[in-house]
């Protein structure tokens, strides 16, 4: 960790008075949704026109207004300035923007409006694979992919065994890849993208697939690229890849950058965000309920949506009932990235509040959730008496993320950053190892958190 | 000083020097669909010459024996394969370069380059089959004990009349079919219908003078004329005025091609 932040201090001091590598002036693209095309489409506009013409009396009569594309700025008045070799971190939920921005930046599509400059070579690794044909071998692929990216022949022949031996291919080079398990396409894929040598470096989720040890080999391989010198721009959902990656992120948000600064700073309104995001609110007329609200808080009593390992986990759902209802059954689960992590059930407990009738509310306390630095959501389902009638659906009333450094709790693996994606829920376990040893496990802090 | 400026509605002026930094990108996409097209195959590239084959005695039979169009001195498999040549060029070529783009929208939605570069390929392709199928032309003259004609020096001529012809149309196709897939039913029909008003399984001879010109709004006419004339000599008249209405409009179908495609290409992305 130590280490790490080391690296980063000098990171940054070497940015600064750089000249600039990517400059983004007030950047817009526009969307038609609806008829799926973007503007200056033409003839199907004249020909449509043309036939309708002849009948255009008659549609205005029909019609009070023709049904007109809905325009949607997926970007809107983007100014972004990454000087060279800066690494940057570009977080935001789905639609965020994030892929259009990155879609300009790779001139796969033109912007609306506004300005891009690009100083310097630049590869951009949208998706690992692009191009990769399944009836092709490894070998042959190495070569389509490698000349789609934009390699010459000569430096993929030159780098070819590299490539070879950083994708732990092997003996399957010359199987058509139709055959190869994912992780193997994948790391086939990524070790041609990772023999670019460009000047900027742009790279969206690739790391998202493949198994822990070879996405370790893949952050290294970008980290010892931003090392060098070069500039990074990398985009994830995942705020501990872009944690641990890199020192400054943007956060985009409905299509402008929201916040701008160091990750720390972004990350902690970012994740704020996601967890607040769902206001729930539901109603039932037909049972004259309605749940005005539900409500995450911690051991402290606190309305958050940050969680430690090990801290309680309130659930209050507020409700409103018009008229009596006989023995409501409740569930709450906890999902994590892999499913149902746990759930409270008064189908199993037998529990049931008897009746509920006016304003009040029902809470369910999760003790001590052994769960990972994740993100999680929160869903309930209110059954009535009958069982199967359903008064409130299963449905996403919350989402919280747990935060925390599992170093902070005993955590020395190689992999902790990789945590983010290993199964959500960890009981307190014990190694009995044959030298006598008996090593306790538990996601119990072993040091006080350092103030944040 | 940047190296790229991205700009709306700017017309990149790297675009033709990106096209030569992806020179390379042409033979690649050539290579794999050549590789491609024959794995899983049983009899594999024997399929170039099967096609052709059949359909020269389907068309024989149809237009020598049933229809008993005049050939002279000419053997009618040797007028229709020179006839067929230039047009199953073309059909396939329209077809390949028509669907390049939505074949590859994967790619094209993922990374960038010149998209001009799958067009060609395509064509690229294509010009592989129409080789296996010249040197069967050139065994089937053998066979017929058919001698060459000094003519045949003007070939080359026609050949690249043939490729342009290709190009051109399929260019407008490729970058029409990305926003209408309408022309994915277009263009079999196409292919379909100018087999037979081409004068593929006959000769132009047959056709009226006075509806000559007309008919010879077709490119193909004059291209496929320009060819049987080159191979089989004398025995073929060429229309002049064929040949010319067929230049113009092949330099017109690629400069509107390339035109139209480059106008297009900045939204494929986004469309396709």
């Amino acid at each position: 960790m130590k280490r790490l932040h080391t690296s980063r201090a000098s990171q940054i001091s070497k940015v600064e008075g750089s000249e600039s590598a990517i400059s983004i002036e007030k950047l817009s693209k526009l969307y038609f949704i609806g008829q799926n095309r973007a503007k200056g489409d033409g003839l199907r506009h004249v020909v449509e026109k043309a036939l309708r013409s002849p009948f255009a009396w008659l549609q205005s009569k029909w019609k009070e207004k023709p049904a007109e594309d809905v325009e949607f700025w997926a970007l809107k008045g983007v100014s972004i300035e990454i000087k060279k070799g800066e690494v940057v971190g570009i977080i935001g939920r789905n639609g965020a923007g994030k892929s259009t921005l990155l879609k300009i930046l790779s001139r796969i599509t033109l912007p609306t409006e506004g300005k891009v400059s690009i100083d310097g070579r630049i590869a951009s690794l949208l998706e690992v694979g692009t191009g990769f044909h399944p009836e092709l071998t490894g070998r042959e692929n190495v070569f389509l992919n490698g000349a789609i990216l934009g390699m010459p022949r000569a430096e993929i022949l030159r780098k070819f065994d590299e490539i070879v031996e950083f994708s732990e291919i092997g003996q399957f080079l010359d199987t058509p890849v139709k055959h190869y398990s994912s992780g193997m396409y994948v790391r086939l894929a990524f070790a041609v993208a990772a023999h670019l040598d460009p000047d900027i470096l742009i790279c969206d989720e690739v790391l998202a697939v493949g198994d822990a040890a070879f996405q370790k080999k893949c952050l290294a391989k970008i980290k010892g690229f931003a090392e060098s010198g070069k500039t990074v721009l990398f985009v994830s959902h995942n705020p501990e890849t872009v944690r641990s990656l890199c020192p400054r992120s943007i956060w985009l948000k409905d299509g402008h950058v929201q916040k701008d600064g160091s990750t720390e700073e972004v990350l902690d309104g970012y994740l704020d965000s996601v967890a607040r995001g769902t206001s729930f609110s539901w109603e039932n007329a037909d049972y004259g309920l309605s749940i005005p609200k539900v409500i995450l808080r911690n051991s402290d009593g606190e309305d958050t949506s940050r969680f430690y390992p090990g801290e309680d986990l309130v659930v209050d759902v507020f409700y409103e009932a018009k008229q009596r209802i006989e023995k409501p059954i409740l569930a709450i689960g906890v999902l994590g990235v892999s499913g149902s992590c746990f759930t409270s059930n008064m189908l199993l407990d037998g529990n049931s509040p008897g009746y509920i009738e006016g304003v009040g509310k029902i809470s369910c306390t999760f003790k001590s959730i052994p769960l990972l630095p994740q993100n999680y959501t929160v869903k309930l389902v209110i059954r009535a008496s009958t069982v199967t009638d359903l008064i409130v659906p299963y449905e996403e009333v919350g989402s919280f993320t747990v935060v925390g450094d599992l170093a902070e709790y005993g955590f020395t693996g190689d992999y902790l950053q990789y945590a983010s994606r290993s199964t959500p829920v960890m009981v307190p376990y014990e190694w009995s190892l044959p030298d006598g040893r008996i090593i306790p496990v538990a996601l119990n802090r072993v040091e006080t958190p350092s103030p944040q | 000083m940047s190296d790229l400026v991205i700009e709306s509605g700017r017309i990149e002026r790297q675009y033709w020097r990106d096209l030569w930094r992806y020179r390379e990108l042409f033979f690649f996409f050539t290579w794999r669909d050549l590789l491609v097209r024959y794995k899983q195959t049983v009899v594999g590239v024997s399929w170039s010459l099967i096609r052709p084959l059949l359909t020269m005695v389907v068309l024989t039979i149809v237009f020598g024996k049933l229809g008993k169009m005049p050939a002279g001195k000419v053997p009618y498999p040797l007028l229709v394969f020179c006839g067929m040549l230039p047009w199953q060029f073309f059909a396939a070529a329209i077809s390949e370069c028509g669907n390049s783009l939505v074949m590859n929208s994967n790619m094209i939605s993922k990374v960038y380059f010149p998209r001009l570069v799958i067009t060609v390929s395509s064509v690229m392709t294509t010009l592989v089959d129409f080789s296996i199928s010249a040197i069967f032309l050139a065994a089937l003259m053998i066979y017929f004990r058919y001698p060459a004609h000094v003519t045949m020096l003007a070939l080359p001529f026609y050949i690249t009349l043939m490729i342009a012809a290709s190009f051109g149309v399929g260019l407008w196709i490729a970058a029409l079919m990305v926003q209408y897939r309408d022309f994915r039913f277009i263009v079999p029909f196409v292919v379909q219908f100018g087999l037979y008003i081409s004068p593929v399984g006959f000769q132009t001879g047959v056709i009226p003078m006075r509806y000559r010109l007309l008919y010879s709004l077709n490119p193909m006419v004059g291209i496929i004329d320009g060819f049987r004339w080159c191979i089989l000599g004398s025995e073929s008249r060429v229309y002049l005025p064929g040949v010319a209405i067929s230049l113009v409009e092949v330099v017109v179908f690629v400069a509107s091609g390339i035109w139209y495609f480059r106008r297009t290409e900045r939204i494929f992305a986004d469309v396709i």
